[in-house]
């Protein structure tokens, strides 16, 4: 609309007054601070620093590289499925099934494999009936308008029983890919190093990452999270997308049931009860706003160090016991969404 | 006569009570002796007495979550806090000289009680003060609540030895269960609460429209209140009757997934997730529904692990009718045939 | 002046000054046009042609045979109360809603649209009347998205910045195109919101209330970027209930009311005070009775028998500080258009919103209200103009609607035996008329009368000593209308007091012992209803300051008690309204 660069010179409208230098910065960073899109995130930065600082200070061999790269090799299933959590909360969703969808994923790669299929089938399978999964999912919230805690739910409850159905007991995979995969440890020099799978997770997050911020399909993820009805409106594609984050999810699942699978070396259909607890939790307090619209993947991504990062001070007190893990869980989430609370009710 | 049929189909409550009687017909196919109510050593035995019986911490925590539904809210917290009851119990019981005298016990339950009560106000100041969306205020007590229970028994499992307290679980009065006494006296308790006073009127007219109830001058904030605690504490009593079945605090296992169990019974019993209209009697039959189902699984012999397959088949079946998709569909197909019927008498 | 002033709408323009449609279709015979004048004659083509529209909600007849058409470069104005289908028009126009009957014509084509992405690629661009836009993303992006410029599949932020930096230059506006849009304004996101609907190259460009959180110096920004659109043949439709601005920017406007069509007008040729009548409309009188009963009754206006007495009482953004005294037994009607702060006040009065200046007397008392609680413990009760959201509780039973505010009264472990719930109910379902009478019935299964009823009756359950009635006559037929009024003033003859509101002056008129006027959020006149005339409050309504002497004159005719209030102070509409975030 190069035509309307004519008008007339008239005093531009002041949206901003000036401000001298130093006071700018200072108004930037308050501004960074309370912006319901940057505040949470920096506080989670903060306070992952702010963890690790006091465990090196108060542990031994904490201050170390190799723990910081620990925490991703732990995690690397729960980077993976945060990313997929963090898609579906970020259009106002949730998603219940993910823990119970690794369970399966694990045991349907721990059973095939024992009847001697090959890698190169199982995962790709995996990956697919998991997404199909997701796809019904979505097109039951989407369709139907059953609610997302509802829909997730009966998946969760499918995938669970189905993990039964395969087996009731735990079985143990010796497929020699998977066994080195599990064990092969890539080394970064200086005694560090990390494994496959923390690759994996790493490339899942730059995906993300790219999807998110730079396509079309991003952009309608965040829209439809701060309303649903500007987006059509718009005229972005709503209900594709409100299905393909849950298609998204699935297949993070799935991914992350195969990391476990890397992890453990085994399937058993009572792994990973309570993770999407975990996941829901990583995203929440990387600063993604429960209701929609807010949020980073990176910020799951930290979400999930400073989980790993408590977890892994407990386990250097030796005197806590692994339950306090729960309560402090349960405590940054009640700090996060309070202060979610805080920074959308000034916005407004 | 096809006007009778028309409305008893229309009945809310017509769908879940043709499951229930399915269910109890599949059961009397594979089993003839079902509905068989004997009395052995003056206590009431037989397969619908242990529906009743299994099914009765799921009623009771079923009941407290349906009001907590009717004003648009859901409390996932509910498992946590049997487990805390249980737990508070446990170790009150275990930590006094005489853990079989009655005023032990008596205590103990009361503690629990309280207990529970205080995190029933938290939920509620949380939902109903902070505004706090209530799936993620009782997320934070779900995701808390197991470590704090952990916290009390100390990560162990406590057995307790006292009849008293064992009583409570397995124990019979005039032949009946005490725990399907203890459900029938919630399930009155609610009942005449919320329909003799105007509570459950304030309770749905908060739950279809809040701002006409705010301007009727109805005080909605109190109420939330009262309903979260209503709902921890009916939570508190599941938690009790749970553990004292097994005289055993399981801070992990106690009330694992049961408030899925619960929210199912609720959805199925016609009480819609998005608020209003609730039915006690409703819920009773969805609790029924979901007791009989996992009793059927067993009787008919699959293995008992599958029954959460069952449950996902049930919850998505009782979505998808209840969708209003569904509902445009089914209408537009009658509307279609009446067409067609009117043709056909036109040509007649 | 464009060229677009053409000979054809010289053409149309009847001896009364007002343009005659000619509809290819039969008219009601009331329609006395010239009916010569033939589509083909017209020079210039419609580019938008809508005919014989109706969409049916259910319940409601939103629109019922409207035609409707815009010229390019011209900015047409819609106009109309609550409820008299503009918002319901335009999203036919823009493919939100399907149309139930008519044809819908762009440019010569007919189309039909199934969604606003389909409309805005035909050249339909909509600024909605509630920023439809997104707080979380940037400036850049909510001006873009839908068609953002990309590269190798990946969006261009770079290209993207600069593109919107462009279109906001063009709009005088000097904002990071990477900023947040929820760190603006509103006023700032409306404009952010033109750039959008700019960016396409539109043949339409429809401004749904775009002005309502301006202030003057962005209203004339605006204003300067309608003419240059208009002058590149752009369509324009400009709705707004501030008269001054659609008299200093629009060619034409069209007139709806309830639904139907009242006429297409040029606005050169229609005085403010006729536009106004025909968007308010003139009902025949069922009950003149009433008129003559309701002047002959006295009502002592010293201040001891005030049941409320408002003083300088308002809200930012919603109302100016405001008098209001109402007598016990006294009937009050509040006129003004729609946005003229006359449901503003009034919810004030309610315990609805809180005010944030000024007193108020209840009973010789001093009150807050904080709550609509308070307000009913002290005996006032408001009735919403907003039935479904405000008013009933769709899924509850005709009895558990009525007493629902006496039983929040007594608090709920109080609860009103089941048999005096059934009298009263009963009482009420005769009394009122309330069909059907069954008190189990759903309410939300109730004709809108009948709703209606259910609510007066809920109101009157708690014998209030104020009742404040929010245009209770809207959108119901006329028998249940002239039962509302009836009672109305039996209530009055028994001592209640009344705050009425209505767009119907005729019904202020008849029902109402004083007649307060707003206009653009001010209280501009309190006048006793003695020989007042539907003209005179008319004038009151439509004229801006300029004209206030003409009002004065008006009032003064009609035998008015006071002087026009304020008048001075109103000067210039917009300066008040510069509030942001005004809208709840």
């Amino acid at each position: 609309m190069t035509k309307l660069l004519d008008a007339p010179q008239q005093p531009k409208l002041p949206v901003r007054p000036s401000m001298p230098p130093a006071r700018r910065l200072g108004a930037t960073i308050r501004n960074l601070m309370t912006s319901p899109k940057y505040g949470p995130v920096i506080v989670t930065a903060v306070l992952f620093i702010a963890v690790f600082v006091i465990g090196g200070v108060r542990y031994r061999g904490f201050f170390s590289g190799q723990v910081f790269l620990n925490l991703l090799v732990d995690n690397s299933y729960l980077i993976v499925l945060a990313v997929g959590m963090t898609f579906v909360i970020l259009t106002g969703g949730i998603d219940l099934s993910v823990g119970a969808v690794v369970a399966l994923s694990g045991m349907i790669a721990a059973s095939l494999l024992q009847t001697g299929w090959s890698p190169s089938v199982v995962i790709p399978l995996l990956l697919v009936l998991t997404s199909v999964l997701g796809l019904l999912v979505g097109l039951m919230i989407h369709v139907f308008k059953v609610q997302p805690f509802i829909a997730t739910l009966a998946a969760m409850f499918l995938a669970r029983g189905l993990c039964y159905m395969v087996s009731q007991s735990s079985i143990s995979i010796t497929d020699p890919v998977f066994v080195s995969l599990a064990q092969t440890r890539i080394p970064l020099g200086g005694n560090l190093s990390i494994t496959p799978s923390v690759i994996i997770a790493l490339i899942v997050v730059a995906i993300a990452v790219w999807v998110l911020h730079s396509t079309r399909f991003g952009r309608t993820v965040y829209a439809i999270g701060a309303g649903e009805q500007s987006g059509l409106l718009m005229g972005l594609p709503v209900a594709r997308t409100k299905v393909l984050v849950y298609v998204i999810s699935g297949f993070c699942s799935g991914l992350a049931g195969v990391l476990f699978t890397f992890y453990t070396l085994s399937g058993y259909p009572l792994t990973a009860i309570g993770t999407e607890l975990d996941a829901i939790a990583a995203v929440v307090i990387g600063g993604t706003l429960l209701t929609g619209g807010y949020g980073f993947v990176l910020g799951s991504v930290l979400g999930v160090l400073v989980l790993g990062v408590i977890q892994t001070i407990i386990t250097f007190e030796g005197t806590l016991s692994s339950w306090w893990t729960r309560i402090f869980i349960g405590a940054l989430l009640l700090v996060f969404i309070i202060l979610q609370k805080v920074l959308t009710a000034r916005r407004r | 006569m096809s006007a009778l049929f028309a409305r008893v189909v229309a009945h809310r409550l017509f769908w879940p009570v043709v499951m229930l009687l399915v269910l109890f017909l599949i059961n009397l196919i594979a089993f003839p002796g079902f509905f068989t109510v004997t009395i052995r050593d003056g206590h009431l035995f037989g397969s619908l007495i242990d529906i009743l019986r299994n099914g009765a911490p799921t009623l009771i925590i079923a009941i407290g979550m349906t009001l907590v539904i009717a004003t648009r809210g859901i409390d996932l917290s509910v498992g946590a806090v049997c487990a805390i009851s249980g737990a508070v119990a446990c170790s009150i019981i275990l930590g006094s000289s005489e853990p079989g005298s009655l005023s032990t016990v008596a205590v103990a339950v009361a503690v629990a009680l309280l207990i529970a009560l205080v995190l029933g106000v938290w939920n509620g100041f949380l939902v109903a003060v902070v505004g706090v969306q209530p799936i993620i205020a009782t997320l934070i007590l779900m995701t808390a609540g197991r470590g704090i229970a952990m916290l009390i028994t100390e990560g162990q499992i406590l057995t307790v030895n006292s009849p008293p307290f064992k009583f409570l679980g397995s124990g019979f009065w005039l032949g009946v269960p005490i725990a399907v006494l203890i459900a029938a006296v919630v399930f009155a308790v609610a009942a005449l609460v919320t329909r003799r006073t105007a509570l459950g009127m304030f309770i749905e007219s908060v739950g279809i429209n809040p701002e006409a109830s705010r301007q009727a001058g109805v005080r909605a904030r109190g109420l939330l209140v009262v309903v979260y605690t209503f709902s921890a504490f009916c939570a508190a009593i599941a938690g009790l009757i749970l553990t004292a079945n097994t005289a055993a605090a399981d801070a992990n296992n106690t009330g694992l997934f049961i408030e899925l169990d619960a929210i199912l019974a609720v959805v199925i019993g016609g009480t819609s997730l998005a608020g209003g209209r609730y039915s006690l009697v409703g819920t009773l039959v969805g609790a029924l529904v979901i007791q009989t189902l996992v009793t059927t699984v067993y009787t008919v012999g699959i293995p008992p692990i599958a029954t959460m397959v069952f449950k996902a088949a049930v919850v998505t079946a009782v979505c998808l009718l209840q969708s209003p998709t569904t509902a445009e569909a089914l209408r537009g197909f009658r509307e279609r045939l009446a067409v067609r019927a009117g043709k056909g008498i036109a040509a007649s | 002046m464009p060229r677009t002033r053409t000979p054809y709408s010289q053409n149309r323009v009847g001896p009364g000054g007002r343009i005659r449609r000619r509809m290819p279709r039969d008219r009601p015979a009331d329609d006395s046009m010239e009916s010569t004048v033939t589509n083909h004659t017209d020079p210039p083509t419609a580019v938008v042609e809508m005919r014989g529209i109706s969409i049916t909600f259910p319940g409601v007849k939103a629109l019922d045979d409207v035609d409707f058409r815009m010229f390019p470069g011209e900015v047409h104005s819609l106009m109309g109360e609550n409820g008299a289908g503009k918002s319901t028009l335009i999203k036919a126009l823009t493919g939100v809603y399907g149309i139930d009957a008519g044809t819908i014509t762009l440019a010569g084509d007919q189309v039909s649209f199934s969604g606003p992405a389909q409309a805005q690629a035909a050249g339909i661009s909509t600024v909605y009347q509630e920023v439809h836009l997104l707080p979380n993303l940037s400036v850049a992006e909510n001006i873009m998205l839908g068609r953002e410029p990309r590269r190798f599949g990946s969006i261009d932020w770079r290209a993207m910045r600069r593109r919107s930096a462009q279109l906001l230059a063009g709009l005088n506006l000097d904002i990071d195109p990477g900023s947040l849009l929820g760190d603006h304004s509103l006023a700032v996101q409306q404009l952010i919101a033109i750039a959008r609907a700019i960016d396409v190259q539109a043949k339409v460009l429809i401004l749904d209330e775009p002005t309502s959180s301006l202030d003057t110096d962005e209203v004339a920004e605006l204003f300067r970027v309608i003419r240059s659109l208009k002058e590149q043949g752009v369509a324009i439709l400009f709705v707004s209930h501030f008269l001054d601005q659609v008299y200093e920017i629009c060619d034409r406007l069209t007139v709806l009311r309830n639904g139907k069509l009242v006429g297409e007008y040029l606005t050169e040729e229609l005085l403010r005070i006729d536009l106004v009548q025909k968007m308010i409309g003139k009902e025949l009188t069922t009950l003149d009775d009433l008129e003559q009963r309701a002047r002959s009754v006295v009502v002592d206006e010293s201040d001891a028998s005030n049941f409320v007495n408002a003083a300088r009482l308002g809200r930012r953004g919603a109302i100016n500080p405001a008098d209001l005294p109402i007598a016990v037994g006294e009937v009050v009607g509040l006129a003004g258009l729609l946005g003229s702060g006359r449901t503003e006040l009034a919810r004030l009065l309610g315990g609805i919103d809180r005010a944030d200046s000024g007193e108020l007397t209840i009973r010789g008392k001093a009150t807050k209200l904080r709550t609509p609680r308070q307000a009913i413990s002290n005996r006032i009760a408001f009735s919403s103009e907003n039935r479904r959201d405000e008013g009933i509780v769709g899924d509850l039973t005709v009895r558990d609607n009525i007493v629902l505010a006496l039983q929040a009264d007594r608090g709920w472990f109080r609860p009103i035996p089941k048999k005096r719930q059934d009298e009263l109910t009963q009482s009420y379902i005769q009394a009122l008329h309330i069909r059907p009478g069954n008190p189990d019935a759903l309410v939300r299964n109730l004709s809108g009368g009948n709703q209606q009823k259910v609510l007066l009756a809920r109101w009157l359950a708690i014998a209030p000593g104020l009742l404040i009635l929010d245009e209770p006559t809207r959108g119901i037929d006329i028998g249940a209308k002239a039962e509302i009024q009836k009672l109305v003033f039996n209530l009055a003859e028994n001592g209640m007091s009344v705050l009425f509101i209505s767009a119907e002056l005729e019904e202020v008129l008849r029902l109402s012992h004083r007649v307060v006027v707003l206009r653009d959020r001010h209280v501009v006149a309190d006048l006793e209803n003695d020989g007042l005339t539907v003209d005179a409050l008319l004038a009151l309504i439509a004229d801006g300051s300029v004209e206030a002497d003409d009002a004065d004159a008006a009032s003064g005719t009609s035998g008015a008690r006071d002087a026009v209030l304020g008048a001075s102070e109103t000067s210039d509409p917009l300066t008040i309204d510069n509030v942001p975030g005004g809208r709840r």
